[in-house]
This record gives structure tokens, sequence and C-alpha cells, in this order.
């Protein structure tokens, strides 16, 4: 379903933040993307919908990631952002979640019933019609996923999808991310929810594709995991 | 709290208040931006002298307000800033028009005088009829509605990107004022020797902060076109109060409207 293919991309003026990526993501798979500050994370997950132009392919649903089928990618792919505060532009939350249904041509009423089932879905019905501004980091960080799953995306990119949230809205949310039927690629620095949520690891480091894998394995492999500046998750240390 | 924190709040409370419910708030965005345009071009177009002509046009900014359950005094309190500028833009009047024009008991008062009030009021009454429309109008609906009358994308885009780009640009401003204080205990605002690095980090932090809110809306479908804002159609009511307001402000600038009532009675 996601494909990256000999993927490479440099920063004008820096050494390749990617080089020769290649790697699969099934339908249906939760992937963990996971690597020390600036191994290429993020650069990966902009390439996907096309806000970074890279050389080598990447295809999704079989639709080749360039300037002619950007509109058709980029509503195949659902992309959630790191910071919720750049996701969430509108006034209100509602109007966030039917920015996108109606810019790809739904009515009002239908891109209103669409993110009233998906508010419902997440248990966040609350939400609906509060302003941005007004609610908690992790019900923003709710609000940002349910924004991007109003659309009805095929595949759901999250960067640091845990970042800055408490215990309990982590929980929350990784129950959420859990409970999604959908294709995911998931880059975190969380291992342990990594460990919670995805069945795959991908371990990047140089914007070289170093581990691919069970996530049970490559999350227990300290060696591994040292020699690229990672860490055990803390569940699999005590 | 820091001047820019509460610039921010001011500006998310607009949004709120252009979020609201009222009879005002239901007509349509593009009537509501036509009756403030010709509201404000006659209103600019009154004579230097015409005093007693022009107090009649602040009838209809305070109807609007009524109608959109916004006190009058939010627009005081949310220009507060803005309205001793407008009113000083006649300040040198009297100095250059001399000329009396008229007596009140045994005091001459100069058509500088006069014009100088004309242009102060003329001034604050343009205020309040933009920031009516603009609290009662989100940003997305005024944009779609200057989008209908062919108003160049460009331009509906740069006005978007540039009331979202504000907020960005106070978030940043407070965040960096306040690390700053705290390194800086005992001083007031920031150092002049430190401006040349705040202003470069501040461009930079919200230039990337920008380019994130962007993406943001181009990963979501976003071409330039303002689709999503529809929340209020057009509807014959909006266009009626439209025509009556336009109706009653260009008869308001050809009758002397005050001149007259009172040469009905005397």
């Amino acid at each position: 379903m996601l494909r990256f293919d000999n993927v490479t991309f440099s920063y004008p003026g820096s050494a390749p933040a990617l080089e020769g990526v290649t790697f699969e993501v099934n339908d249906g798979e939760k992937v963990g993307l996971i690597g020390a500050n600036g191994a290429g994370k993020s650069t990966l997950m902009k390439c996907v919908p096309g806000l970074l132009e890279a050389s080598g392919t990447i295809t999704v649903g079989g639709l080749a990631v360039n300037r002619e089928n950007l509109a058709e990618v980029r509503r195949k792919v659902g992309y959630v952002l790191q910071d919720p505060d750049s996701q969430m532009f509108m006034p209100k939350v509602i109007d966030d979640m039917i920015f996108g249904p109606v810019n790809y041509g739904l009515s009002r009423e239908e891109a209103e019933a669409g993110a009233d089932r998906v508010l419902e879905d997440l248990g966040i019905t609350r939400l609906r019609d509060r302003y941005n501004h007004r609610i908690s980091g992790g019900e923003k960080r709710m609000a940002a996923i349910a924004t991007v799953l109003a659309m009805g995306p095929d595949i759901m990119l999250m960067d640091e999808p845990s970042s800055s949230l408490d215990p309990r809205n982590r929980r929350a949310l990784i129950n959420t991310i859990k409970g999604l039927d959908r294709t995911m690629l998931i880059a975190s620095h969380d291992l342990d929810m990594i460990l919670d949520i995805c069945s795959r690891v991908i371990l990047l480091d140089g914007g070289k594709l170093i581990a691919d894998g069970k996530a049970a394995d490559i999350l227990r492999d300290r060696e591994l995991l040292e020699a690229h500046s990672l860490e055990l998750p803390l569940s699999l240390s005590r | 709290m820091d001047n820019a924190q509460r610039a921010m709040l001011d500006l998310r409370a607009m949004d709120e208040l252009a979020s609201m419910d009222s009879p005002y708030h239901r007509l349509s965005p593009l009537s509501k931006f036509l009756m403030t345009v010709v509201y404000i071009f006659i209103t600019a177009s009154f004579h230097k002298y015409d005093l007693t002509g022009l107090l009649f046009m602040v009838i209809f900014p305070l109807i609007g307000y009524q109608f959109a359950f916004i006190p009058v005094g939010t627009c005081f309190s949310k220009l507060r800033n803005v309205i001793p500028l407008v009113a000083a833009v006649g300040l040198l009047n009297p100095f250059f028009d001399r000329a009396p024009l008229f007596r009140i008991g045994s005091v001459n008062v100069s058509g500088g005088v006069v014009s100088m009030i004309t242009l102060m009021l003329k001034g604050v009454f343009c205020l309040m009829a933009s920031f009516l429309l603009m609290a009662t109008t989100q940003i997305d609906d005024l944009c779609r509605a200057l989008r209908k009358i062919h108003c160049p994308k460009m331009i509906t885009s740069l006005i978007l990107l540039t009331f979202r780009y504000t907020s960005v640009l106070l978030d940043q401003v407070s965040e960096m004022t306040q690390a700053y204080s705290l390194r800086a205990p005992g001083q007031k605002g920031i150092h002049i020797s430190a401006w040349g690095t705040f202003l470069g980090q501040l461009l930079l932090r919200t230039m990337d902060r920008a380019e994130d809110l962007y993406e943001a809306m181009m990963l979501r479908g976003f071409s330039g076109e303002f689709h999503y804002a529809a929340g209020r159609q057009s509807s014959r009511l909006s266009w009626l109060a439209a025509l009556i307001t336009c109706g009653a402000v260009i008869t308001a600038r050809y009758i002397n409207i005050p001149a007259f009532i009172t040469s009905l009675f005397f």
C-alpha cells in the first residue's frame, strides 16, 4: 500500500537527510518509525504527501507521489503533525474537522455528519463546538487526529503523537490509535508507545534504514538500540 | 501578562465574537461587506465642514451593534490603541485653517477646528463599521465573500494567511519575551543590543510555524478557494437589509437629516 523505493533527500547545503530508504507498509499494518534526533523520521514522513520532493519512488496505493498526483495522494494520506497548534488553524474544532472534507468536494452537511461520526468514535463529542484555544493540550492532540480522520484517509502518518502529553492523555491516545483500523506509520521517540501499538518497527539513523523487523525483536535488542543513540523501552528495561 | 499575550487574546476574542449568533451575524458575509464598504465610502466623502450631516452617520453602526448584540464599548476597548491615532489625523488643521466659520456665543469657531472634528469623527465611524464587520464575520467567510466578487485568489489567500500569521507571530513574540525577561530580571522590555538577534530569531521561528500551518492547510486540500466557509448563505433578507442600509446611507449623504428635522420644528 505504501512503498518507498530508494528514497533519497538532502536539504540545501546539507548532507543527505535520507539515503536510499526502501521498505513498504502493507494494508492495515501499524509501523513504528524510530531513530535518534536528526535520523530522518520527520523528513521521511514529509516526503509521503509531497511536502518535500525526494528522489527515488514513493507510491501510495499504487499511485506515485509526484506533482500530477499530489491532490489524489493527499486525499489518501492523513498527516498528523507534531505540533497540534499548527494543525488546528480554525476557530472551532468542528470548523477544523470539516475544512478538509469540504475542500475535497463534500457538502457542509455531509462533512459535518462525517465529523460527528469521527468525534463519536473517538469519544470526544464534547469538543465539537469548543474553541481550539480553549481546549487542553491532550484534547487538542485528539482533536488534531480527529481532523485527519474526518478526511477518511487510507493511510495515517503520525509525527510524535504522544509528545507533551500527560500519562492519562497518553494512555487515552494509545488506546485510540490502537482502535483505529488504518494503515499507519508512526514516528516517535516514545518506544513504549511504539511497542504497545506497532507490530513492526523501522529504525533509521543518519537517513539510512538500519533495521526493519518485528517490534518485539528490535525494541528488545539493547545493543542495536544503544548503537543508534536509543535505549530499551522502559517497560522492557525493568 | 505581556502585551503580545494580551493582543493574542484580543485576536482570539474577535474569533469568538464572529462565531456568535445574532440577526446581524446571520446576514450573508457579502451583504455585510458591501454595506460596510458603501458606509465607509460615503462617510469619507462628507465635506470637511459638514459636521451636522456627518453626525447622523453614527446611527448606522450603532444600529448594527444593537442587532449584533455587541456592546459598542467592546469596539472602543478593542481598538483603544488605534482610535487615538485615527483621531490625531486632523490635529494640525486648526493651525492651517484659521478663518472663522461660525460663532458660539462670543467664541469664533474656525474652519480648522470643524474640519479637525469632522476628520476625527470620520475615522472613528469608519473604525466602528469595520470592527462591526470583523466582529460579526469570520475571516474565512469574508475571504469567500471577496472571492464571490472575483477578488483575485492571491489577495484573499494573502488576507487569510496574514490573519493566521499574526496569531503565530504574537504567540512567538510572547514566548520569546517571556524567555528573555526570565533571564533579564529587573529589565523593562528588550535591551536595544538584543533587538537584532531577537527580531532575526522571531522571523525564523515564525516562518517555520507559518510554514507548518500552511502545510497543514495544503494537506487538507486548501487551494485558495473557501468552499469550507459556507456558514452563512446569501438570503433575500440579507440583500434587503443591505439595500435599505445603502439607500439610507446615500440619502443621509445628500440630505442633511439633522438640519431637515430642525427645519420642521423651527
